[in-house]
C-alpha cells in the first residue's frame, strides 16, 4: 500500500503508535511533508470525522487517532515551516474569562488540528480583550469563543462588540459553542456561527474560512 | 448543623457504563479493547488521585426558600417550588472529588494524551454526581442527613431546572465549604472544577416527578429528570 495510504489507514483504525514510524518512513522516502500532511494525517482524519459525525465511531476512537495525528504533526512541523506551507486557517481559541471549563474548547481544538489548521489556544479564563489582540498579534481570521456558563456566555458580546469596534469585522469572523450556547445566542450578539459540537464547529470553521474570513 | 463526610475514591467509583455514556458510546455496544483500556487507564488514575469528601448542611424549608431565591434571577416557574411542597427534609451539600483531577486532566492534554484526558474528565464528571446519591443516602438527622427510612433524596443544583446559576452565592453563604476545599469564582464557578453543589429533598418520591415541559427544558441537553422519572416507574 501508497505509504500516505497507509498512514491514513492508521489513523482510521486507531493505531496511533504507528503513526508516527509511518510518518518517519515517509520523510525518508522523500515524500514531500505537505503530502505527507494533507495525503496522509488530514486524508486520516478527515475519515475519523466523518465516521464520527455519522456515530459510526465514539469519542474515544477519534482521540486515539488524535494522538497518533499529533504524534506525525511533531515530525512535519518543523519541515512545513522550513518551507514555509501555509496551513488552512489561523484559528485563536479559549474558553471565555470566569469560565475554566475547557474540554469541549480542547476537543474543537484537536479536532480543528486535525482538519489542518493552525490553532493558538488560550486556555481558560481569557478575557475579551486578549482574544482580539492574540487574533491580530497572529493574524487569525477566526475566533472560537466557549462557555459553560450562563453567566459567563456575556463575555462572547464583548469579543464580538471588541472586534468590531477595532474594525476588523469581515475579516476576523467569531464562532460560538458550548452547552447553553445557542444558535439564537450567536445572532443575538452578533457572532457569526455557532458549533453545536466538536465536529460541527469544524464545518462552520471551514466556511468562515472559505467565505473569505 | 453541618456534617463533613468523606470516602474512598473506590466508594466513590462511578458505574463503567455511566462513563461510557458521557463519552458518547452506546450502552449496548461491543466495547473495542482500546476503548476499555482507556477506560481501566481512567479509573486506575482516578483511584490513585482522587478524594472525595463533601460538606452538608440540614435547612429549614423556609431557610431554603431564601437561599433558593437568591439574586432573583430564577425562571418564573420552576419544579424544585412544587418538589418542595411534599419534601420531609432538605439538606445543603457541596461535594467535590479534589483538585488533583482537574490537575492530572489538564497535564494529560498537555502531554499529547488527550483520549485519557477526556475518559479521566468523564470518570470525575460521573464520579462527582455518585457524590449526590451517596449523600442522599446518609441516614436523618439535624447535621443533613436525608435519606433512609423509604425516603427518596434527589438532588437539585443551581444552574439546573430553572434555578439560576448565581444561586450559588446564597448557597455557599450558607454552608461555607472553604473548609473541604471548594470555593466560588466571580462567575459562580466551583473550583476545583469536579465539584457539585445543590439541595437534596428527602420525601415520597412522586414528589420528584414532573413533566419537563418548563421553557427552560427546551434548551436543556441531558434532561436528567427523564432518566430520574424512569427510574420511579421501575422501583
Amino acid at each position: 500500500m501508497d505509504i500516505l495510504k497507509e498512514i491514513a489507514a492508521s489513523l482510521e483504525r486507531g493505531e496511533d503508535d504507528r503513526v508516527a514510524g509511518l510518518v518517519r518512513q515517509a520523510l525518508e522516502e522523500r515524500c514531500a511533508p505537505l503530502d505527507i500532511l494533507n495525503r496522509g494525517l488530514i486524508a486520516g482524519m478527515d475519515v475519523v470525522g466523518e465516521q464520527f459525525r455519522k456515530r459510526e465511531i465514539f469519542l474515544p476512537d477519534v482521540l486515539i487517532a488524535a494522538r497518533g495525528m499529533y504524534a506525525g504533526l511533531d515530525l512535519l512541523k518543523p519541515l512545513l515551516a522550513q518551507e514555509g506551507v501555509p496551513s488552512a486557517g489561523r484559528i485563536v481559541l479559549g474558553s471565555v474569562r470566569g469560565d475554566l471549563h475547557d474540554i469541549g474548547k480542547n476537543l474543537v481544538a484537536i479536532m480543528l488540528k486535525g482538519a489542518g489548521f493552525d490553532v493558538l489556544d488560550l486556555g481558560a479564563d481569557v478575557p475579551a480583550q486578549r482574544f482580539v489582540d492574540a487574533a491580530q498579534e497572529h493574524g487569525a481570521t477566526v475566533i472560537g469563543l466557549s462557555a459553560l456558563l450562563t453567566t459567563t456566555m456575556p463575555v462572547m458580546k464583548e469579543v464580538v462588540e471588541l472586534v468590531r469596534a477595532r474594525g476588523l469585522a469581515g475579516r476576523v469572523k467569531v464562532i460560538v459553542g458550548g452547552a447553553p450556547v445557542s444558535e439564537a445566542w450567536a445572532r443575538e450578539i452578533g457572532a457569526d456561527a455557532h458549533g453545536y459540537d466538536a465536529a460541527n464547529a469544524v464545518e462552520r470553521v471551514r466556511a468562515l474560512v472559505a467565505a473569505g474570513a | 448543623m453541618r456534617q463533613r463526610v468523606g470516602w474512598t475514591a473506590e466508594e466513590s467509583l462511578p458505574g463503567r457504563g455511566e462513563v461510557l455514556r458521557l463519552q458518547g458510546v452506546p450502552a449496548q455496544l461491543d466495547l473495542p479493547p482500546r476503548i476499555g483500556a482507556l477506560l481501566e487507564a481512567a479509573l486506575a488514575a482516578y483511584r490513585e488521585i482522587a478524594e472525595p469528601r463533601a460538606l452538608i448542611g440540614g435547612i429549614s424549608r423556609e431557610e431554603f426558600r431564601e437561599v433558593h431565591r437568591g439574586e432573583g434571577r430564577n425562571a418564573p416557574e420552576t419544579p424544585l417550588e412544587t418538589v418542595l411542597a411534599g419534601a420531609e427534609r432538605l439538606a445543603l451539600f457541596v461535594a467535590t472529588v479534589g483538585g488533583a483531577v482537574t490537575t492530572r486532566i489538564h497535564d494529560l492534554f498537555g502531554s499529547n494524551e488527550p483520549a485519557l484526558a477526556a475518559m479521566l474528565d468523564s470518570v470525575a464528571s460521573a464520579a462527582a454526581d455518585r457524590l449526590t446519591v451517596l449523600l442522599g443516602a446518609l441516614p436523618p438527622g439535624p447535621e443533613g442527613g436525608a435519606g433512609a427510612n423509604g425516603a427518596r433524596a434527589l438532588a437539585y443544583s443551581p444552574g439546573y431546572c430553572g434555578w439560576h446559576v448565581s444561586g450559588q452565592r446564597a448557597l455557599f453563604a450558607f454552608l461555607d465549604p472553604g473548609e473541604i476545599g471548594v470555593t466560588l469564582n466571580p462567575s459562580c464557578l466551583m473550583e476545583p472544577l469536579k465539584s457539585v453543589s445543590g439541595v437534596l429533598v428527602a420525601g415520597p418520591s412522586g414528589i420528584h416527578r414532573f413533566a419537563p415541559a418548563y421553557p427552560f427544558c427546551r434548551e436543556c441537553r441531558d434532561q436528567p429528570c427523564r432518566a430520574r422519572n424512569a427510574a420511579f416507574s421501575t422501583s
